[in-house]
């Protein structure tokens, strides 16, 4: 499938948003502190610029407003509706902390609740579609989840380190959640490298009880939508590279520096802090591009009409 | 609205294409592009139309596979393998997928006929559709910014300002080869249904799950060329012949 960039950003940064509301909605952090403060403003800021990177790709945005409508049927509408409604929470608890520098557990859980729910909507838009097998499982959801948890931890390490407070519980946590993300993914991956295709060039023609189906000619010599939309190919061994890299970038290298900073006994200040930033950018780097193979190295059912 | 309607639907108006008769000529793919070019919903654009990058949206599309039974020798024109000629559109499914993921319900099935249809005023433009269908059969229209598709030439089919002979989908109008039929495949009695039956009509990766309306009939078994070439070259071949020719066969046949 084609990595459209407005979709990988969409993905990666709302999923860190949800993910830092749904930490600050657990009250792990001192309210009162100014970190805490610009972590309620940080997380607003990824959610809304993940949602407005999203409408970029559509032919006619200034309708997008009709995506609330089909909550029953679609997934992208549920996500929709739900990112609106998890607004309600998410600014009610910032309003809280910025304003009265006080942490209120109702509308902190429900946000927590409700960030999770709207995660799991936008992964359940690709998890859903069945053309496209590699997508087509728990593991899919899963795996937006546990990432969204374990960038919410790694930044709100940083900001505990920057003066929230929580600079064990917090990192603990984050290096936990990153490994076990991880872990899922691997699970995710494997599945999907060893996949048996449900459809096949056979079955897409039905002539499968003739023989062996091979493509023969085109219906066109040039690129059209589809295979420029559906057709994407990364090359195998650029794949296993770019995901090693990922696997370090956002896995191993926050999962290390958040464990070595509580372990050597670390508190709060300006070195501290600028070393799980280090750990937090490294995250949402690696998580970057694990968003984009995601996309890259599915391969959805129309490619069986044409030639692979 | 993007649920689906009451399955089944009392009409399932679609296609049944012939494997075996098709010969690749692409004839309903222009048709349908020129029909719906002017017809329902904005016209189908073009990228770069006149340039080397060319490229556009096109509602039904022929492809060629070559297939190749089991322990066959591909040697040229003498060989197992065969080569078959398959258009591809729309199969108007009864559980369509495109449908129920669209988030703006700008697709939708008609609760009476089956036909999958988008309205274009409501159409944001999302790709999620053409995401979810398994077959290919929907193509953005990259200038006007929504999706198309096969409408079964509604335009057509209900239009009594045309002959009655008019109307049928374009590609079934035109097709050279009579490879292309148009009915109620609802009702076991309609000839594409009778067809389907006695061809053996056959879904597309039925595995999907999308209950496809369309069928294919499948190209009928075929003798490798290898076993006809020894045969005697029709032009010398007297069998059958009858009066005056009967006669002189005959008679020097026995000098
Ligand atoms: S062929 Fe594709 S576009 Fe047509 S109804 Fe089926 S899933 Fe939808
Ligand atoms: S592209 Fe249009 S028709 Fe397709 S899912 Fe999006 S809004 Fe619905």
């Amino acid at each position: 499938m084609h990595p459209a960039f407005s979709i990988v950003i969409f993905t990666t940064l709302s999923g860190l948003g949800y993910g830092l509301a749904a930490v600050l909605g657990l009250g792990l952090l001192d309210p009162a502190a100014t970190a805490t403060k610009i972590a309620h403003l940080l997380a607003l800021a990824l959610i809304a610029t993940g949602l407005l990177s999203s409408t970029l790709h559509l032919g006619n945005p200034q309708r997008a407003w009709r995506a609330l409508s089909q909550w029953r049927s679609s997934w992208l509408s549920r996500e929709g509706v739900m990112a609106l409604i998890t607004f309600v929470p998410l600014a009610w608890s910032a309003w809280a902390s910025l304003f009265d520098g006080r942490y209120l557990a109702l509308p902190g859980l429900v946000g927590t609740l409700l960030c999770a729910v709207t995660v799991y909507c936008t992964a359940m838009i690709y998890a859903s579609l069945r053309s496209v097998q590699a997508w087509h499982t728990p593991l899919t959801p899963l795996c937006y989840l546990m990432f969204s948890a374990a960038g919410g931890l790694v930044l709100a390490s940083f900001f505990g380190f920057a003066g929230a407070g929580s600079t064990v519980l917090a990192p603990a946590l984050a290096a936990t959640f990153t490994a076990a993300a991880w872990i899922a993914k691997l699970f995710w991956r494997h599945r999907m490298r060893t996949l048996r295709p449900i459809s096949t060039p056979e079955t897409a023609t039905g002539l499968g009880r003739i023989g062996r189906v091979r493509l023969f000619e085109r219906p066109h010599i040039n690129e059209n939508y589809l295979t420029s939309e559906m057709g994407f190919k990364i090359a195998r061994k650029h794949a296993a590279k770019l995901s090693a890299i990922a696997f370090l970038l956002g896995g191993a290298v926050p999962v290390l520096l958040l464990l070595v900073l509580p372990l050597a006994g670390v508190g709060a200040g300006p070195s501290a802090s600028l070393i799980a930033l280090l750990a937090a950018c490294c995250h949402a780097a690696g998580v970057l591009m694990e968003r984009w193979l995601f996309f890259a190295e599915a391969r959805h059912s129309v490619t069986n009409y044409y030639g692979g | 609205m993007t649920l689906l309607p009451a399955q089944p639907t009392p009409k399932k108006l679609g296609l049944v294409i012939d494997l075996d008769v098709c010969v690749g000529c692409h004839a309903c793919v222009v048709s349908c592009k020129e029909w719906n070019t002017g017809g329902y919903g904005s016209a189908l654009s073009d990228q770069d139309p006149y340039g080397a990058d060319v490229s556009g949206a096109w509602l039904n599309r022929v492809h060629t596979f070559e297939v190749i039974p089991e322990g066959g020798e591909i040697v040229g024109e003498a060989g197992e393998a065969r080569i078959v000629h398959f258009p591809k559109s729309c199969l108007h499914c009864e559980d369509a997928p495109c449908v129920t993921v669209c988030p703006t319900g700008a697709s939708y099935k008609r609760a009476e006929d089956g036909i999958v249809l988008v309205d274009e005023n409501m159409c944001i433009g999302c790709g999620l559709c053409a995401w979810a269908c398994p077959y290919g059969a929907r193509e953005m229209d990259l200038a006007a910014g929504v999706m198309k598709k096969c409408t079964l030439c509604i335009d057509r089919i209900y239009n009594e300002t045309i002959e009655e002979v008019d109307r049928v989908p374009s590609c079934v109008r035109t097709c050279p080869a009579n490879a292309r039929h148009y009915g109620d495949l609802a009702d076991p009695t309609s000839a594409v249904s009778i067809l389907v039956a006695e061809r053996g009509g056959m879904d597309l990766m039925p595995e999907q799950g999308t209950l496809p309306v369309n069928k294919y009939l499948p190209p009928r078994p075929r003798k490798p060329l290898a076993d006809s070439a020894h045969s005697l070259p029709l032009a010398e071949n007297t069998d059958g012949a009858k009066g005056f020719f009967g006669w002189l066969d005959g008679v020097l046949e026995r000098i």
